[in-house]
C-alpha cells in the first residue's frame, strides 16, 4: 500500500478516526506520518490532513481536472492548491465532487441552521400556498364549496400580497 | 481617523472584566463567516474587486447600533505594530493581520463585536465574551448577523446554507470557541487524553492565537469544527457540554495536585514567582509559561492579596507589540527582553512570595 500523501514510499502507519458514525482511515509512509506530527498524538487531528488531501483528490476524482467556474474562472487546480473556492457560484460548478468531500467534513450535508429572513419568509409563504392549495383542490373533489370559497378567497389574500418587503435586502 | 492605541481598552481594564467560570475559562468567542452573493470570494479577487466590497461593507456594519463610535479602519492604515496588538488582543486573526488594502476592520466600543471584512470570507462578524459566555455571544452575533443581512445580500443556498470560501465553514459559518487556561491538566500530565477524547467529539484544540500555534502559558482554544448539518444552538450546547466537562477534568486535577503532589506543585509556582520577581532578561514565551503557573497560585491561595487580574495584565503587557507600544525607540528582541523583566520585577514588586499554607482566596 502506497502512502496517500507522497504516493512514493509505502504505507506504514494507518490512521482510523471515528467521529459520530463517520469512520476516516489514512495510510501515511513514515516521513509524512512524521511531517504531519502523526507521531505526537496530541496535536493531530485527522481530519485536518484530510481536509488539505483528501479534499482536492475527491473533487479531482468525480470532475477531472479542467473543470472551470464559468461565474469567476476558478479551476479545480485552483483548488487542489488552496483548498478554497473562488466565489459563491463554485459550489454549483463543483458540486459533484464535493459532495463527498462535505459527507467527511460535516455532521450532515443539508444545511439546518439559520437562514435569511427575506428567504424564510418567502418559503414558509410558499409552503403556505401550497398547503392551501392541496386543501382547496380536496375541497373542490369532495364537492365541499361553502370550504373551497373560503379557502379561495385566503389564497388570493395571500398572492395579492406584495412579498413582505420590509424583509427583503435593501 | 482614530488612534488605536487610544481607542483600545487598557490592559488593566481588560484584565478586570469578569464572566462566569473565569477561574479557568478565559474568554468566549462565536463567529460567523458570510458571503456578498455575486462576488469572489477574497482570496481569488483582485484587489479593485476587494476595494469595492470593503466600501459596500464597511457603511452597512459602521450603520449598527452596536457600532456607534466604533473603531473603523482599512487594514493598510494600520501600522505592522498595531495589527499585532490586535493579535495580541485576540481581536484579528494573524491571517487578517497580514492583509493590507482591500481589508477592513469595525470594533465596537467595549471590545464586544469585531468585525473583519476581506479576510478569508467577505464577513468574520465575531462576538466577544469574558468567561464562558456562549450563548450570549451567540445570540449577541445572530442578532448583529440578522440586522446586516437587512442591508447586505448574502450568498445563501437553501441545501448548503452560507456559501463560504472553505468548504470547513460551509452552511451556519460559525465558529464557537472559548479559551481555556488548563496548568492543572498539564502539570498533572492529563492534558494529551483529554485532547485526544476532544478531537474525537469533532472537536478542535488549538494554541493561544488558534491554528498551528503553541499553548503558550497553559492557553488552549477548544471550538467546534463542523458547522453543516447540525443547527447553530445545538453547536453551542454541544462545546457547552463538553467544556463543562474540561472544567469539571481541570478542578479535580488541580485538587489531586494539591492533595498528592503537594511539593511538585508548589515547586513549580514558588520557582515561577523566583524569576517573575528576580529575572533582568526574559523572553515573551517563557513569561507566558510562568505567569501561567503565577495564575494558577493565585487560585490556590498561594499569593494571599494579589489579584488574578495583575497576572492577566501581565501577560497581555508582557507581549512583544504591546511591550514595544510603550516605548519610543524600535528595541531588538534581546533589548525587550530586559525591559519586560524590568517592568515584571516592578510589577510583582508588593507580591509577597507564595505561602507555604493555602488561604482562601477573598479577592476573586
Amino acid at each position: 500500500m502506497q502512502c496517500s500523501i507522497c504516493k512514493e514510499k509505502p504505507a506504514t502507519v494507518h490512521l482510523t478516526q471515528i467521529v459520530g458514525e463517520k469512520m476516516q482511515k489514512l495510510d501515511l509512509c513514515e516521513d509524512c506520518a512524521k511531517t504531519k506530527g502523526v507521531n505526537d498524538p496530541s496535536g493531530f487531528a485527522l481530519a485536518d490532513i484530510m481536509l488539505g488531501l483528501g479534499a482536492a483528490q475527491e473533487v479531482e476524482q468525480a470532475v477531472g481536472t479542467d473543470l472551470k467556474c464559468p461565474r469567476c474562472g476558478f479551476s479545480q487546480a485552483d483548488f487542489k492548491k488552496s483548498g478554497r473556492l473562488g466565489c459563491p457560484e463554485c459550489y454549483k460548478t463543483f458540486a459533484e465532487g464535493l459532495g463527498g468531500l462535505l459527507k467527511t467534513m460535516h455532521k450532515g450535508t443539508r444545511h439546518t441552521g439559520k437562514s435569511p429572513e427575506a428567504l424564510r419568509v418567502s418559503r414558509e409563504n410558499s409552503d403556505r400556498l401550497k398547503t392551501l392549495q392541496k386543501k382547496l383542490n380536496k375541497a373542490i373533489e369532495s364537492e365541499n364549496f361553502e370550504e373551497a370559497a373560503l379557502l379561495r378567497d385566503e389564497l388570493k389574500k395571500i398572492n395579492e400580497r406584495p412579498a413582505t418587503p420590509a424583509n427583503l435586502p435593501q | 481617523m482614530k488612534d488605536l492605541h487610544e481607542f483600545l481598552i487598557s490592559p488593566a481594564e481588560t484584565a478586570r472584566r469578569h464572566g462566569p467560570q473565569d477561574r479557568i475559562v478565559m474568554s468566549s468567542r462565536v463567529r460567523l463567516a458570510r458571503n456578498l452573493k455575486d462576488a469572489a470570494f477574497p482570496g481569488w479577487s483582485k484587489k479593485p474587486e476587494r476595494v469595492k466590497i470593503l466600501e459596500s461593507i464597511r457603511p452597512a456594519v459602521e450603520s449598527l447600533p452596536e457600532m456607534k463610535d466604533a473603531f473603523s479602519e482599512a487594514m493598510d492604515n494600520l501600522g505592522a505594530l498595531d495589527k499585532q496588538i490586535l493579535v495580541e488582543r485576540h481581536l484579528i486573526s494573524r491571517e487578517h493581520a497580514a492583509k493590507s488594502s482591500g481589508s477592513g476592520l469595525v470594533l465596537n466600543r467595549e471590545e464586544t463585536f469585531c468585525v473583519m471584512i476581506n479576510e478569508e470570507d467577505h464577513l468574520r462578524m465575531q462576538a466577544l465574551r469574558p468567561g464562558l459566555q456562549l450563548k450570549q455571544a451567540w445570540n449577541a452575533i445572530d442578532h448583529l448577523d440578522s440586522e446586516l443581512e437587512k442591508k447586505l445580500d448574502y450568498a445563501f443556498d437553501g441545501d448548503l446554507g452560507y456559501l463560504t470560501a472553505c468548504p470547513t465553514n460551509l452552511g451556519t459559518g460559525i465558529r464557537v470557541s472559548a479559551m481555556l487556561h488548563l496548568p492543572g491538566l498539564v502539570l498533572g500530565e492529563q492534558i494529551n487524553p483529554i485532547i485526544q477524547s476532544v478531537n474525537k467529539l469533532g472537536l478542535a484544540v488549538r494554541g493561544l492565537y488558534g491554528e498551528g500555534t503553541e499553548a503558550l502559558g497553559n492557553v488552549f482554544q477548544v471550538s467546534n469544527q463542523m458547522t453543516l448539518g447540525e443547527n447553530e444552538p445545538a453547536i453551542v450546547e454541544r462545546l457547552e457540554k463538553v467544556l463543562s466537562q474540561i472544567i469539571e477534568h481541570e478542578e479535580n486535577a488541580r485538587q489531586t495536585l494539591l492533595e498528592k503532589k503537594t511539593k511538585v506543585v508548589f515547586n513549580h509556582i514558588g520557582r515561577a514567582y523566583g524569576i517573575l520577581a528576580n529575572a533582568h532578561s526574559i523572553s515573551s514565551k517563557e513569561t507566558m509559561n510562568l505567569l501561567s503557573l503565577m495564575r494558577l497560585g493565585v487560585d490556590m491561595g498561594l499569593f494571599p492579596g494579589a489579584e488574578r487580574s495583575l497576572v492577566d495584565e501581565l501577560f497581555l503587557v508582557t507581549q512583544p507589540a504591546h511591550l514595544q507600544k510603550k516605548l519610543s525607540d524600535k528595541l531588538s528582541a534581546e533589548e525587550r527582553d530586559l525591559i519586560r523583566a524590568d517592568m515584571v520585577r516592578e510589577r510583582l514588586k508588593n507580591v509577597s512570595r507564595p505561602v507555604v499554607k493555602p488561604q482562601p482566596n477573598t479577592t476573586n
